[in-house]
């Protein structure tokens, strides 16, 4: 049996209420998983540990076999994590700042020269590779930091919501990356509120409710579960109110 | 009852209640406790203060002061002291009208008026410089009332001309830079013009006491028969501050016409203009800057080297940073001045210089420390990275420490061809300085954003004491180790002590 990309045993997190609750979680190497959720179900707060952003009150995360919280430099290694808000340097250039993350990474010169400049021009962002980013829209800051979680060649790529605020022909490019990526046998975990994109794009979805997985599986294995053929909506409703 | 929307009176309401909070929140970081122990504090702060102006005017004020050239001189020198700094403050101010954002695209969205919201907030910027002004001036104001009548409490007035003065002029010499040079550079430029203000007149009388008298202090200068020989006759209209300040009610209400009227003048010329320039200035944001792209750039390199190069740059970058730190390395020139006049003379020179350019070295680099630190704009990417956070923080002080030796080196190399003594003294204080301040700013560290450097103190203002009163006692310690006096010992230890309690009541210790 292979390393799964991705494992979580017995995750607890709480601020002033517990948040996530007695989590385990296996994604396989090379998949593409969708994390859902209503607002506060601890979507975030579940990858924010994983990508080693929060320190989790107990349990286990192991990254390709590597104890993240043991281990968290050689986990974050071959990890990448992309947030629903850009954080981009304003004052650098995208090309400065790719250049930024792969010194971060160790990646050898010519190399992460190479592929910045192959990310910024599959990116759509060669007219604007020597602009200092303080002006850039919504979109292009996401493709930024989209390109900047792509720089090192990551194993695994964590997103949180990363469609937000993006525009129809934006959206269309970094799903069409992220799919890229997967086919190239990366695995990819994304959280998104757009139902029609976990659909159609994740190989597995997870559904979180108040810090608890309660359901997961393929899309068929869902209907399943709710024992009709629906969309994913309404089995995301089903699930979420029946938990509730 | 409350005033119809969007009218003068409903903006300084909107604008007043929005204040009030962040001053609230600001001092009191909404806990009560806090508030009272702040409220302790200012209250011993004030009567510190009052102390230390009793020292100052009592002898002056003892026999009553007399309207003479001489006083007149002292008394319209220090006016002019306090008024670069107000100028040059509300100059950064009304810069930040047009082009700081917050609820700007909002308000100027609406169909509400945008000269009304120039209007009041022109008018706050007047306030907050008469306010600021007023509370550092209120001891030396209140001393001499004391001793010497209530006619001093007319130095209000004057405090308060000074502030619609220093506003107007500002408006003036911002709409002059929008004009000149587009708004593109109006803010780089005004914030030049607004440090060599607010640093200039201060280094220009230093330079002449040092110049002419061999002597650090300003006040030398203003008490020279030279000058008075030299100063305008007793009944020039030169000396109307003066006179107003000291309870000539004809020249306050003179001041106090000229500074309204000044005042409403440059908001009634400027206000029509204001929402066209603020969005032009908005669109600066939407401008590409484009950068040469640099052969350098993908060099491979350790991570500590990739961050350093980064913090470098974004330094470098920063539209703010310029009058954050302009004015602390133009203080640098009078004690620079200092020591190439004493060139070759080890006399009492070091005395002076050492401890400027030890305070000044903890003041640089805690600005800087907090920027690199705390202002991390990309704090997601820096933690995910495979980096320690041990490596990330190394890094970062490595960056601000190599910088503040950049900026003193070559006051330290000109030290050393006269003494190299006083210059090991320096370097060594100037070491420790920087050193704590950059350690507070460690054991504070916050997640901020760059952007909200200039409200740093509020994350902690135990942060920004200890650093202030550790930067003051190493100064000291500079000060009594070029005087070869053993007594530097005692302000070293304070100095560690500060350090120590920072340390153990820094949120990282707790």
């Amino acid at each position: 049996m292979t390393t799964p990309a991705l494992a979580i045993s017995s995750l607890a997190k709480s601020f002033d209420r517990p948040v996530v609750t007695d989590l385990d979680l296996t994604i396989k190497a090379g998949e593409f998983y969708a994390l859902l959720g209503p607002n506060g179900a601890g979507k975030t707060t579940i990858l924010r540990m994983v990508a080693g952003l929060l320190q989790p009150d107990a349990g286990g995360i192991a990254i390709f076999g590597t104890d993240a919280l043991r281990d968290p430099v050689a986990a974050k290694r071959v990890t990448a994590w992309v947030s629903d808000e850009p954080m981009v340097y304003d004052r650098l250039t995208p090309l400065e700042y790719l250049a930024f993350v792969a010194g971060l990474w160790q990646i050898e010169g010519h190399l992460a020269e190479t592929r910045a400049n192959d990310l910024v021009d599959w990116l759509g962002l060669r007219p604007h590779a020597n602009e200092l980013c303080g002006g850039f829209s919504k979109g292009m800051l996401q493709k930024v930091a989209l390109a900047g979680a792509l720089v090192h060649d990551p194993r695994l790529i964590i997103l949180d919501e990363p469609l937000t605020g993006l525009d129809a022909g934006s959206a269309r490019q970094v799903k069409d990356v992220l799919l890229g990526k997967v086919r190239d046998g990366v695995t990819v975990i994304m959280t998104t509120h757009i139902l029609e994109v976990a659909e159609r794009m994740a190989e597995r979805i997870g559904v979180i409710n108040q810090g608890r997985l309660i359901a997961e599986g393929t899309l068929a294995e869902l209907r399943s579960r709710i024992g009709r053929e629906s969309s994913l909506e309404d089995i995301f409703l089903d699930l979420v109110s029946d938990a509730a | 009852m409350s005033a119809a929307p969007a009218t003068l009176t409903w903006f300084a309401r909107h604008e007043l209640t929005l204040a009030w909070r962040e001053l609230i929140a600001m001092l009191t970081g909404g806990s009560r406790a806090r508030g009272v122990g702040l409220a302790i504090f200012v209250g011993i702060g004030v009567v510190v203060l009052h102390l230390l102006a009793y020292g100052v005017v009592a002898r002056w004020a003892a026999g009553g002061v007399q309207s003479d050239t001489q006083s007149l001189v002292m008394l319209t020198g220090t006016g002019m002291l306090f008024w670069t700094v107000m100028l040059s403050q509300a100059l950064e101010a009304v810069t930040r009208v047009y082009y700081g954002r917050s609820d700007l695209d909002l308000i100027l969205s609406s169909p509400a008026s945008s000269r009304r919201l120039f209007a009041v907030r022109t008018g706050a910027v007047a306030l907050t410089g008469v306010a600021f002004t007023g509370l550092l001036a209120s001891p030396l104001i209140n001393m001499l009332a004391l001793f010497d009548g209530l006619r001093w409490l007319a130095a209000y007035g004057v405090i308060i001309a000074m502030g619609a003065v220093s506003t107007a002029l500002s408006v003036g010499i911002t709409m002059l830079l929008f004009r000149l040079v587009g708004p593109r550079q109006t803010r780089f430029i005004s914030q030049i013009v607004a440090a060599i203000i607010g640093a200039g007149f201060v280094i220009g009388i230093q330079a002449a006491a040092i110049l002419y008298y061999g002597d650090f202090s300003r006040f030398s200068l203003f008490q020279s028969q030279a000058i008075v020989d030299a100063a305008p006759g007793i009944d020039s209209p030169f000396w109307l501050p003066a006179r107003a300040a000291m309870g000539d009610m004809q020249s306050l209400l003179v001041m106090l016409v000229i500074g309204g009227g000044a005042l409403a003048l440059a908001i009634a010329v400027s206000a029509s203009s204001y929402g066209r320039l603020a969005i032009s200035a908005a669109g600066l944001n939407h401008i590409a800057s484009q950068r040469r792209p640099s052969r350098r750039t993908f060099r491979q390199a350790s991570p500590r080297h990739v961050l350093r190069v980064k913090e470098w740059r974004l330094l470098q970058r920063d539209p703010w940073l310029l009058s954050q730190t302009l004015m602390q390395i133009l203080y640098l020139v009078p004690p620079g001045l200092l020591l190439w006049m004493n060139f070759g003379d080890v006399a009492g020179a070091f005395v002076v210089a050492v401890p400027v350019l030890v305070m000044a070295a903890g003041q640089l680099a805690g600005g800087l420390a907090w920027l690199a630190i705390s202002g991390e704009d990309a704090h997601d990417l820096v933690v995910t990275a495979p980096v320690s956070p041990r490596t990330v923080l190394v890094a970062k002080i490595e960056a601000v420490l190599i910088v503040i030796a950049v900026v003193m080196a070559p006051l330290l190399v000109l030290m050393a061809l006269s003494s190299p003594r006083m210059a090991l003294v320096t370097a060594f204080c100037a070491t420790l300085s920087a050193g704590s301040a950059t350690a507070i700013q460690l054991w504070f560290r916050v997640v901020a954003r760059r952007s909200m450097f200039r409200r740093r103190q509020v994350a902690s203002r135990a942060a920004t004491l200890c650093e202030a009163f550790a930067s003051i006692m190493w100064a000291g310690t500079g000060a009594l180790l070029a005087a070869g006096s053993w007594l530097a010992l005692a302000p070293a230890m304070v100095a560690v002590c500060v350090v120590g309690l920072a340390r153990l009541i820094s949120p990282r210790r707790r």
